[in-house]
């Protein structure tokens, strides 16, 4: 391989990304998130996903699910780098334990008359999702399930009037009786 | 209902910030006043515990403070105002993040109801510094400001050691509240680094070491780090089991220059015998160093051959650049100390010594060769005169960042650690000068020498002034090459020799300049001149600065060049011009 000349080395790395989905259990204090998502920009790491809020407010604990992608070596740098952070209890990769749920709501406004609106009705009662507002033209449904469920609802509601669509990012906790 | 006022632990935010000062054992600390200090300062004026050290730009209170805890071990305080004396700290303390030095800075800002209303001298300090600090406060109530102080010492201190800021806005300076001394409660509970190494790991470790043919030890600054404990437990070991031990530039010190177990310093400017023994070995154990890019060269070909044990107690520091075989995290002064314990306990010494016919070999290269000159003062042979000048002597030497800086650790030995302290991971120009009075300050008796190059010198050439104003009689070695000498052996080496504005064409007079603060000047051309002239700058009660007119074209060899391995250095004999185009042939792409 010839290198271009450079002050720095340049290396080709070929491991295939991966997805995983972390849980970070964090001091819920001012500026937390910054520190989080700053970590991600400064050191060119991917968010796919973010889903933050207080979990136990009498301890100041706040929980936020990432979903990012990167090489194992980046995702194990990803969660190496946040644990060392000052406010930051613990860091639990969801997808290596294999044990974890994980979930996505979204909220789908779809607009149509006639065949399309009673096509919409019938999709959502099949996807489980709820009519939680609705005109005569409209309807807003509100969904649960995992990413791949909630994409796969958007793309059928698309031919039949999606108007827009609100989703809260993936929130995730592991199976059994154990907390993180 | 208690009486209050007469409670000794009712004071201003300011006062507090003093006390905390004072209860952490603070004796200088580096700054520079403004709006949104001064009730700090009022503090300052009124007691005389805390000796205040007036810089004359904030980097250059950043730096002292680095080099006063880089040559004491004691975290270094800065106080700054806010806007741009906050900005102004971003560098010192991205170059304490990058080499993990701890810092304490203090900084002003606006009266709380004033913070996002682009109040004068107002800026987002926490959030510009969230990323150059180990952590970061903001204080909005007097009342969690000792907590946080305290706090800021201890995240400051322990751990992987870096820089910390709070920042207190005008109206906390100067709220009455309640202080209390430092306790546990202070610090986050989900801080708690580890500081003790896991025993089957160590176990793991002792036995690569036990059956080891052809090791070598590879340290950094984490065991300067570390404490004292830790040197004498990495000398300890190389006895123990005999094996090489090499550094990074941040590691020199750790072990003796003298020792017969030293292969020098590592890397892109390493030796060549430190750099083959790190690609042939093949057992390699790395304690509180991190695999930089200026070690490693080429990823894909470091070190092929060896089973890695990486100590660290910065479990990120872990596979961030190369997969190691056996991490250990933790302290690497106790698990030094655990290694040793096990390993004398149950190893015998290897035979190591066909292993050192072979490094001997290598040693034979003399990669470290340059050609004297009777009409030139050669930059090498700068260092080495003022190395044995110093030698002997209670010395300790900064340094800029370029040429100079390589030179200093190939050319100056050093014996202890504490002794040398220059910016290794940002590279910080102008570094080496305020970083020379906080060590004299540290020190005021000792012999302190910023080496340096005329380029970086004059980026914080400022503090000349403080030195002068604080009789911190500061050496200010300078190879003036009237080059940034690296930026142009770079160009030469990589971009056809276009030398583009790599000259500077208008040099101050640097006799005349230090005689206008007020310190003294030594100019020195010729070679025979040399060694009298360093006597005469040692022997100057006052600050110097000491302009050494060194050959302009002198390149820094040997040298790994880019995308090459360990194995492929540029030895000086080789570097002709033929050779060196080879070796850097390639592309022109800048990355």
């Amino acid at each position: 391989m010839n290198q271009p000349a450079s002050a720095y080395f340049i290396e080709e790395r070929h491991d295939p990304n991966e997805t995983h989905t972390l849980s970070v259990l964090v001091q819920n204090e001012p500026g937390v998130l910054a520190r989080v998502i700053g970590l991600f920009s400064g050191r060119g790491y991917n968010i796919e996903s973010l889903t933050v809020s207080e979990t136990e407010s009498q301890k100041h604990l706040s929980r936020i699910t990432i979903v990012t992608t990167g090489t194992p070596m980046v995702i194990e740098q990803i969660k190496h780098q946040l644990d060392r952070m000052i406010p930051v209890y613990r860091v639990v990769d969801m997808t290596l334990t294999k044990r974890s749920i994980e979930r996505e709501l979204a909220m789908v406004k779809v607009r149509g008359e006639g065949d399309h609106r009673v096509e919409a009705l019938r999709l959502a009662d099949a996807f489980r999702a709820r009519v939680i507002d609705a005109t005569t033209e409209s309807f807003v449904f509100e969904i649960t399930g995992n990413t791949d469920k909630i994409n796969q609802f958007i793309d059928l509601m698309r031919p039949l009037g999606l108007v827009e669509v609100s989703r809260t990012g993936v929130a995730a906790i592991g199976r059994g009786p154990e907390g993180m | 209902m208690s009486d209050k006022s007469h409670d000794p632990n009712q004071m201003t935010g300011a006062a507090m910030i003093v006390r905390a000062l004072i209860d952490h054992g603070v004796t200088d600390i580096f700054g520079y006043p403004g709006g949104a200090v001064l009730p700090i300062y009022d503090e300052i004026f009124q007691q005389s515990e805390v000796q205040h050290i007036l810089v004359r730009h904030e980097q250059g209170a950043g730096h002292a403070a680095e080099g006063y805890a880089r040559s004491t071990g004691k975290p270094g305080v800065a106080l700054v105002t806010s806007g741009p004396g906050a900005t102004n700290m971003v560098t010192p303390l991205t170059d304490a993040l990058m080499d993990s030095i701890p810092l304490v800075c203090i900084s002003g800002q606006v009266p709380t109801h004033l913070i996002g209303n682009d109040a004068f001298q107002e800026c987002d300090t926490v959030g510009i510094t969230r990323p150059c600090t180990k952590h970061n406060w903001l204080v909005r109530d007097v009342n969690d400001l000792a907590k946080v102080l305290h706090e800021a010492f201890y995240v400051a201190t322990t751990g992987r050691p870096g820089p910390v800021l709070v920042d207190v806005p005008k109206d906390v300076q100067f709220a009455t509240g309640t202080y209390h001394p430092p306790r546990k409660s202070d610090v986050h509970r989900s801080y708690a680094p580890r500081v003790k190494g896991d025993a089957t790991q160590i176990r793991k470790a002792v036995a690569l070491l036990a059956n080891a043919k052809r090791p070598v030890i590879y340290s950094g600054g984490g065991v300067i780090n570390s404490g004292p404990e830790a040197t004498k437990l990495l000398r300890e070991l190389v006895e123990v089991t005999g094996f090489p031990i090499t550094s990074t530039l941040m590691g020199l010190g750790a072990y003796p220059a003298s020792g017969k177990s030293w292969l020098g310093m590592l890397g892109m400017h390493g030796t060549y015998e430190a750099n083959m023994t790190m690609h042939d070995c093949d057992v390699m154990l790395c304690v509180g160093a991190r695999f930089d890019d200026r070690i490693t060269g080429r990823v894909d070909a470091f070190s092929p051959g060896s089973k890695k044990i990486h100590i660290d107690i910065d479990p990120s520091s872990i596979n961030k650049n190369i997969r190691v075989d056996v991490p250990i995290i933790g302290d690497c002064g106790n698990i030094l100390g655990d290694i040793l314990q096990v390993f004398k306990a149950e190893a015998k010494k290897p035979d190591v010594k066909a292993w050192w016919q072979q490094i001997a070999q290598w040693r034979a290269r003399n990669s470290l060769y340059y050609k004297k000159s009777n009409d030139i003062i050669l930059p090498q042979h700068a260092i080495q005169s003022l190395f044995e000048a110093t030698r002997g002597r209670d010395t300790y030497i900064t340094t800029e960042v370029g040429q100079h800086q390589m030179w200093a650790a190939q050319f100056y030995g050093f014996e202890e650690p504490h002794r040398w302290m220059t910016s290794g991971g940002l590279g910080t120009m102008g570094y080496g000068l305020p970083a020379a009075v906080g060590v004299q300050v540290a020190h005021p008796d000792s012999l302190v020498i910023d080496i340096a190059g005329d380029a970086s010198v004059q980026m914080t050439m400022q503090e000349m002034s403080t030195a002068v104003q604080y009789e911190l009689p500061i050496k200010i070695f300078i190879l003036n090459n009237q080059y940034m000498g690296m930026v142009r052996q770079w160009q030469q080496l990589l971009h056809g020799n276009r030398l583009s504005h790599s000259y500077s064409e208008a040099m101050p007079d640097f006799v005349k300049l230090a005689e206008a603060y007020g310190g003294v000047g030594i100019q020195v051309h010729k070679p025979g001149d040399l060694d009298g002239a360093i006597q005469e700058m040692i022997s100057v009660k006052r600050p110097v600065l000491f302009d050494c007119r060194v050959a302009s074209l002198e390149n820094c060899f040997p040298m790994i060049p880019s995308g090459k391995a360990h194995n492929e250095m540029l030895l000086p004999e080789q570097a002709n011009d033929e050779a060196t185009a080879k070796a850097f042939a390639g592309g022109k792409a800048l990355v």
